[in-house]
């Protein structure tokens, strides 16, 4: 019983994320959870699709990208944009909502998979602080063009936007992806990506196709990231250009890096305690301490300096056992 | 386009370009330095400009007698020792201890000390999120030339860009700190093999980009009167851009990068203000996948 527990990785993350669900289901319905906790879980787990598809990307990968809200600012708009347009149409009830969304998300997920594929293509090219820079400059074109485009909002952003993103609804999107990434990083295909981290040149010269995988890091990365922006805008009902700027890269690179770059385990454990921390505790904690919450960054940002500065590998080194299967 | 109109808007561009070419300079020295991107650098510019609006502030509530030349030069001398101190803080206090780590710590530590400075000023009560007029510290007189429009600003901003960058020439090519400095960015172990002290030469360097950088939030403040916390941000990305286009860690390709992006980006704005606004990283795109090495940049080749 204990061996077959262990060969089942799969079942044992699903039992966990059932139990997770009954949990915060039992925990919301008993009134433990408000509204405001529940929409703070909520942004955890949209955080857990974002950063787990960066760390495909940063640290299974190696490919160092900091644009990582353009690909989500794609999904956005255009599952978006799908859906404000969908729910003016007329519908006597015979097509289900939550089919329609996940078309629309996944509509999104396809846009910003697209993006992903031409930012990919310099990434053949450049490494290291280059391709930060090539990312970076990528995710301000994204958002520069769609300030511009008047069709969806331009500055004003996107607004009316249904309110579908059900906490049901994001919990299975966020397993599903964790599920996804984690069989991704155990296939060959993983080992693959894997390797041209540790070394492009000598994983070229056994045979790997270097090119095919960066590309598809990408283009996979943004995907996910794609469905967490769809995700994000259907739950503030609103999407807007400011949202999806280099900070906003930059608060899903933390997440990825506080955790520990190439541990999933850790960017799922930080997206949710930096979530927390950053909405719930430090608002908390000003308010007692009689300062504003205008200090909220100012403290975060001096977290992340002190956690840098005392653990530069984040909380969860690389190779965190929990992902790893024991026995192979 | 006209020829008057095509002056008017090189006058305008280089005015810009001198700016960026300022800020520009920063990040290049530190990179060569240290190979860091460092993302705080533009909001050394905002700590300089606030430094000066509070100096003068003050000084005018002492006196209004006070010569217009003589309260510029004092707030210059404000901008460069607070734009230096504030560069030397959060080198000594966030990027020394991360100096042998991976560097992508002490990339993400840049942004968490960039977020750091934007956030705290904007929290402080007595600064606040919200605009701020800055105050005349020189008379605009405008004049014209050939039909082109010129004013004291913008003489002064491309004047002022070119002494700082004969004086950081010369600091480099020409002073025992400047061989130090060409010395560390080609091999840190190797300088300091030879006597150079490394940590104290990476000072020096994090002081000047930092003055460099106040020296451009003056000159900024004063050309565009409104500051804000996040005032940097915009103008640090576009001089990062500059950088890149003139060849991280080249010191002359900092310089015609900057003036190179300020032409481009008032031509395209002239044209279309969406080009405008995204020439910048078009021109960053295109550089990287044409000459990642930038203009004058030196090609490096991979070892295995």
């Amino acid at each position: 019983m204990k061996k077959v527990w262990r060969n089942l990785p799969t079942l044992r993350l699903l039992i966990y994320a059932v139990a997770l669900y009954i949990l915060l289901m039992l925990l919301s319905s008993g009134g433990i959870l408000n509204d405001y906790l529940m929409i703070i879980i909520n942004i955890c787990l949209i955080y857990v699709i974002l950063a787990t598809s960066l760390n495909l990307i940063n640290g299974i990968t190696g490919l160092f990208s900091v644009g990582h809200m353009g690909f989500a600012a794609v999904g956005a708009y255009v599952a978006g944009t799908f859906t404000t347009l969908v729910w003016k149409l007329p519908n006597d009830g015979s097509v289900s909502t939550t089919l329609l969304f996940i078309v629309a998300l996944v509509l999104g997920g396809i846009g910003a998979a697209i993006v992903g594929a031409l930012i990919g293509m310099p990434a053949l090219r450049l490494k290291g602080d280059y391709l930060a820079i090539v990312t970076l400059g990528f995710g301000e074109i994204i958002r520069t063009i769609i300030n511009n485009i008047d069709a969806v909002g331009g500055p004003r952003g996107l607004l009316g936007i249904p309110a579908l993103s059900s906490f049901t609804i994001i919990f299975v999107a966020t397993v599903v992806t964790v599920l996804i990434l984690r069989y991704l990083v155990y296939s060959s295909h993983g080992r693959a990506m894997i390797s041209v981290r540790e070394d492009a040149t000598a994983a070229d010269l056994v045979g790997i196709n270097t090119t095919k995988y960066k590309v598809w890091a990408f283009v996979i990365g943004a995907f996910f990231a794609g469905i967490g922006g769809g995700l994000l805008a259907h739950l503030i009902q609103l999407a807007h250009p400011t949202q999806y700027g280099f900070y906003a890269s930059f608060l899903v690179l933390i997440v990825v890096y506080i955790g520990g770059v190439g541990s999933m385990t850790g960017s799922i454990l930080a997206a949710f305690v930096l979530t927390i921390l950053e909405k719930y505790l430090l608002p908390m904690l000003l308010q007692w301490a009689g300062l504003g919450v205008e200090w909220r960054m100012v403290i975060y940002s001096l977290l992340l300096i002190i956690v840098m500065i005392y653990r530069p590998e984040g909380l969860m080194p690389r190779e965190a056992k929990f992902m790893i299967p024991e026995d192979h | 386009m006209e020829l008057t109109t095509f002056f008017q808007q090189l006058i305008n561009g280089l005015q810009l370009g001198a700016i960026y070419a300022l800020i520009a300079l920063g990040y290049t020295m530190v990179y060569g330095i240290i190979r860091l991107i460092n993302f705080a650098h533009a909001d050394f510019l905002m700590v300089g400009a606030f430094a000066v609006y509070f100096f003068a502030s003050f000084i005018l509530t002492l006196t209004n007698a006070i010569p217009p030349i003589i309260l510029f030069i004092l707030g210059l001398i404000v901008a460069l020792v607070a734009g230096a101190l504030i560069a030397e803080l959060s080198n000594r206090l966030a990027y020394k201890p991360l100096r042998y780590k991976p560097r992508l710590s002490a990339l993400i530590t840049a942004v968490g000390v960039s977020m750091f400075l934007e956030y705290f000023f904007a929290s402080l009560p007595f600064i606040g999120p919200s605009f701020r007029a800055f105050p005349d510290l020189l008379k605009p007189v405008s004049f014209v030339v050939g039909g082109v429009y010129l004013n004291n600003i913008q003489l002064l901003d491309i004047g002022l860009a070119i002494v700082l960058m004969i004086l950081l020439t010369f600091i480099v090519n020409r002073t025992m700190m400047g061989k130090a400095m060409r010395a560390v960015s080609q091999d840190k172990d190797a300088a300091k093999l030879m006597g150079i002290n490394v940590e104290r030469t990476i000072t020096f360097v994090f002081l000047i980009g930092g003055a460099l950088a106040g020296a451009a939030g003056i000159l900024m403040a004063m050309t565009y009167p409104r500051i804000y916390p996040n005032m940097g941000i915009l103008p640090g990305l576009k001089a990062f851009v500059a950088a890149v286009l003139g060849g991280i860690g080249n010191i002359p390709g900092a310089m015609l990068g900057g003036f190179l992006l300020g032409i481009a980006e008032i031509y395209a704005t002239s044209y279309n203000s969406l080009l405008g606004e995204g020439i910048a990283f078009a021109i960053l795109i295109i550089v990287l996948l044409v000459r990642p090495q930038g203009l004058l940049g030196e090609k490096q080749s991979e070892k295995v």
